[in-house]
């Protein structure tokens, strides 16, 4: 198991190297920062060229690269070009992307899991086709279909919940974005779990765990479940990284000031560092995440810790 | 001695009530094909320290007869349509699922084929034998372990109290298929029947299992069914011999007996199938044709288009499991032949 | 990020999209789940042969190849024929959109802004006064045009890169193996925003070309899985020694036989190229005006939702319904193709 671990290992580094600075590259495509960052003025041709200077910009790019990346390990990602340090703007932005997260999280396991389940147990009779509907239906309307129709349903003409996310986004707020959120999730890991079940409860194990003698329950338990809920813990694993990730598209539906909203703010201004810096971290987390799961799914299946 | 045995041996029954009586069994496959008769009309019965082998290619029922005795029939689509399965003075096909849940594992185990998919790889086989004690028993974790350590001692697995910890995939194959026969030994039970279970293996292990299996069924006085397509791994161990083809028996013998003077054709193929030194330069023999679909199995005897010596009555009439005789009338117990011409197969 | 490929959570460690369809055996994939190729290399998850015989089925008289079955199977299945006509369907109205409708999706009267459906004009009007059920029926082409033309060369790319990983493997494999990661890791919704925003060009094509970059690292993770699960089969063996060229390996023994779960991925990945393209006109950087676009009316009306709900619906129904024929169509062809799950 060492060794794969420290295989997993070596290969996130290209990776990382990879990702990040196609990013940084895209990023610095977007325009000439300096001019950005006057906005409307057209700045003056002396302090442009010194800004520039300063802001290392007539380095070559793999040179600037480096220079960001080295920030990066202590801390520092750059200002703003409100001159706030990008480093606060994160650390205010995500535990709001967090909770929400955390709450598209447990409606995804809880929902996903039990929905899957039932389904997987159930093959072929109303119970799985209701399911089997239920999940094609929410992975074919795009996410922000479902979120305005669910905004509007449940915000404005029932007015069961708030349409939007007050201030501080306490959690009966998220309620109804975290199930925008997760609702694609859901869907997969309900699928997920359905197929597993399924094609497991044929397996030879459980044949012979009936043949023992032993009640269902336990055979559905101990051993069905056991074995099938390893890809789906595995993919959960990824969702969650993902989910921290921050959810562009839902925070702007019901006005979250999280990570997504902002990274948006920075794309449509133009505010390099922010993006930039969001952009990275995003994928380290991601990175990191999958990495978690693969040594996850060692721990969870044996036949890999003890290769 | 187990229980069984001195219970018999004291009220002085040794062979009265067989353990194990299946009569007229009838499983089919409901597909959407149609419907596959995979078991019609199968008798055979087994005493407690009899080996019974169950001889068949794939798709004879063999397999399925088995399990339906289980009870782990996957249904749908197999559903038991008929028959008696009497185990112990009483009809399993007219328990409940709970009582027959009690009954499988405790009093009647079976042995599986291939034991790397058989166990479940993500717990531990300690675990897995241990389960036996803790579900049936209500053993405590502790004590179950300690069985189990025990268990694979008796089976002849090395270092058990260390490897009691150790996953299916750590062990070896031979190895693995003696953690499958321990975890069917662990309650005693009175019946155990072996699906094929050295098919897996190699010929050396084979016979190692194979003796395990014996020992084991003597020491315990067990009845034991023993299911394969293997000839030569049934002469040892076996007491009598069923072929089965196309969901029926087609010739039931003592071991030897079969061996020496078959009285049906499709045993007389398979035993003239088998390559032997004298043969050296010779075209090998191999019985024409397939085995039937068992959606569309063949009017009359199921091997009517296969068999040297079918004539318009195999066709016409499915020959019941006769009787077999000597020439001269004298009677040869256990043996029976479903053909209409068993005479001359075995006589001439 | 579950919004970078708005309908795919990122790292779905799947097979086929709408779940993990492991009757296509235990294909390794590129990267985060490293942990299966493990297990393959180590064999640990061989299927036996089935010892208590499975009834004997077969028809043994007709030889029927997998494709054959597939659509025997495909032709009595409800899902499969309900995707295929609304296909069609869709198809049409992409390219003869005027069958359909003669007015012009262009042709706005700021007057008529926001009415609801009136009689010969029966999904109202939008924001700008175009007609929406005008928009709406023109609106097919851009979005099956992405579909179709991402799926397409997504496919084309993946299969290539993918079957040569799985083929050679060795550093090869690891090259792009290692390129894929990295097409992985980034998000593709943010890689929309950055790239798109950047290039000038409001060409229907530079969308495509996009998702076809950012998505061939999902299909070649499948082909290079296919592959090498063919590869190890006895029949390829058999060819080798009877010394048939790598070509000709590739070509006639392994990808038939690896095309199965490819087409499944495609197709289903087709709905949700459909659905990104959607999403990226939603955030403006997809396709813009005069370019008529689903995604880019529903972004417009979603202000307007509460007054004006025709705005959004008449479009976003079409798309949903779009997505979801695709979708079925995917799920149809891989419950033919999946010898398990029969």
């Amino acid at each position: 198991m060492g060794r794969y671990v420290i295989r997993r290992l070596l290969q996130m580094i290209p990776v990382f190297i990879g990702t990040t600075f196609i990013i940084f590259a895209m990023v610095h495509a977007l325009g000439d920062p300096v001019s950005a960052l006057f906005g409307d003025k057209a700045p003056d041709p002396a302090v442009a060229a010194q800004l520039r200077q300063s802001l290392g910009l007539n380095d070559p790019l793999w040179v600037q690269y480096l220079h960001y990346m080295k920030g990066i390990f202590t801390g520092d990602l750059g200002k703003t070009f409100a001159g706030q340090q990008v480093t606060s703007l994160l650390a205010s932005a995500y535990p709001t992307t967090l909770k929400l997260a955390g709450v598209a999280f447990v409606i995804e396991v809880v929902f996903g899991i039990g929905l899957g389940l039932i389904s997987g147990l159930r093959r072929g009779k109303s119970a799985d086709n209701l399911v089997m509907v239920f999940t094609l239906l929410v992975i074919s309307i795009p996410i922000f279909v479902i979120g305005y129709v669910l905004q509007y349903l449940f915000g404005v003409k029932w007015g069961i919940v708030n349409a939007t996310v007050g201030y501080g986004a306490p959690i009966s707020d998220l309620i109804l974005p975290g199930f925008v959120l997760a609702s694609v999730s859901l869907a997969y890991v309900a699928r997920l779990t359905r197929t597993t079940v399924a094609e497991n409860s044929k397996a030879d194990y459980v044949r012979t765990a009936t043949a023992k003698g032993l009640p269902r329950r336990r055979v559905v338990v101990n051993h069905l479940l056991r074995n099938s809920l390893i890809p789906v813990v595995t993919f959960l694993g990824t969702d969650l990284g993902a989910l921290m990730g921050g959810a562009l598209v839902t925070e702007r539906i019901f006005n979250i000031q999280g990570v997504g909203y902002w990274l948006y703010q920075g794309i449509v201004r133009q505010n390099t560092p922010t993006v930039v810096g969001f952009v990275t971290i995003l994928v380290v987390v991601y990175l990191l995440a999958n990495l978690l799961v693969d040594l996850l799914y060692a721990v969870l299946d044996p036949r890999i810790r003890y290769a | 001695m187990s229980t069984a045995a001195s219970a018999r041996a004291r009220t002085g029954d040794t062979a009265a009530e067989p353990l194990l009586q299946v009569r007229d069994l009838h499983v089919e496959f409901r597909t959407r094909d149609g419907v596959a008769r995979a078991v019609n009309g199968v008798n055979y019965s087994v005493r407690a320290g009899e080996t019974l082998a169950i001889l068949g290619e794939s798709g004879s029922g063999k397999s399925v007869s088995s399990q339906a005795v289980m009870g782990i029939l996957d249904s749908p689509p197999g559903f038991v349509t008929g028959g008696e399965i009497i185990f112990k003075g009483r009809d399993l096909l007219k328990l409940s699922n709970e009582e027959r849940r009690k009954v499988r594992g405790a009093q009647m185990a079976m042995v599986f084929q291939d034991a790397l998919s058989s166990l479940n790889p993500v717990h531990t086989v300690g675990t897995q034998l241990g389960e036996m004690y803790r579900v049936h028993k209500g053993s405590s974790r502790k004590d179950a372990k300690l069985k189990a350590v025990e268990l694979m001692e008796r089976v002849g697995i090395p270092a058990a109290k260390e490897r009691v910890n150790q996953y299916p995939h750590q062990f070896s194959g031979g190895m693995r298929q003696r953690v499958m026969i321990a975890m069917a030994l662990a309650l005693e039970p009175d019946l155990i029947i072996a699906d094929e279970p050295t098919t897996a293996l190699d010929v050396t292990v084979q016979a190692q299992v194979m003796e395990l299996l014996h020992d084991l069924q003597r020491e315990y006085d067990m009845g034991l069914i023993l299911i394969t397509h293997d000839l030569g791994v049934v002469a040892d161990v076996a007491d009598k011999i069923a072929v089965m083809y196309a969901g029926r028996i087609v010739e039931t013998a003592p071991v030897h007996e079969l061996y020496a003077r078959p009285a049906h054709p499709y045993t007389r193929g398979l035993l003239d199938s088998i390559p032997r030194l004298d043969q050296k330069g010779q075209e090998l023999y191999a019985i024409k044709g397939l085995p039937p679909n068992l959606l569309r199995i063949p009017p009359g005897c199921a091997f009517n288009p296969r068999c040297p010596m079918a004539q318009e009555i195999c066709r016409a009439e499915v020959p019941p499991l006769l009787a077999v005789t000597e020439e001269d009338g004298r009677d040869l117990p256990g043996r029976g032949s479903a053909c209409h011409f068993w005479k001359e197969t075995l006589h001439g | 990020m579950p919004d970078q490929q708005p309908d795919k959570p990122e790292g779905v460690p799947d097979d086929a999209n709408t779940e993990l369809s492991s009757a296509f055996a235990e294909t390794p994939t590129l990267g985060a789940m490293g942990a299966q190729s493990l297990l393959d290399e180590e064999d640990l998850t061989h299927t036996p042969p089935q010892s208590s015989e499975d009834v004997a089925v077969v028809d043994r008289e007709v030889a029927r190849s997998l494709w054959q079955d597939a659509w025997r199977e495909l032709r009595t299945n409800p899902i499969f024929l309900i995707s295929a006509v609304l296909i069609v369907f869709l198809v049409l109205v992409a390219v003869w959109p005027g069958l359909f409708d003669s007015t012009d999706p262009l042709q706005c009267d700021l007057a008529k802004s926001q009415l609801g459906p009136t009689s010969g004009h029966p999904f109202g009007y939008d924001t700008q006064g175009c007609d929406v059920y005008a928009r709406t029926i023109h609106g097919a082409r851009a979005s099956i045009t992405v579909g179709v033309f991402a799926t397409l060369g997504a496919a084309l790319l993946g299969t290539v890169m993918g079957g040569l990983a799985g083929f050679f493997g060795g550093w090869i494999d690891a090259v792009i193996s290692r390129i894929a990661d990295i097409f992985f890791g980034i998000p593709i919704l943010l890689g929309g925003l950055v790239f798109l925003s950047v290039i000038p060009s409001q060409s229907i094509w530079v969308v495509v070309g996009f998702i076809v970059v950012l998505g061939w690292p999902q299909i070649a993770r499948i082909a290079r899985g296919a592959v090498i699960t063919a590869k190890q089969q006895d029949y390829v063996t058999a060819a080798r020694a009877l010394g048939a060229g790598n070509g000709r390996l590739m070509l006639r023994h392994i990808l038939p036989n690896a095309l199965a779960p490819i087409i499944v991925v495609a197709t289903i990945a087709l709905g949700t190229y459909i659905s990104l393209e959607a999403t990226l006109s939603y955030l403006g950087v997809g396709l813009k005006p005069p370019t008529v676009s689903w995604g880019i009316d529903i972004s417009a009306a979603a202000d307007t939702f509460r007054n004006a709900p025709h705005m959004l619906l008449f479009p976003a129904g079409a798309l949903c319904i779009t997505i979801l024929a695709f979708i079925m169509l995917g799920d149809a062809v891989r419950d033919a193709l999946d010898p398990k799950l029969r």
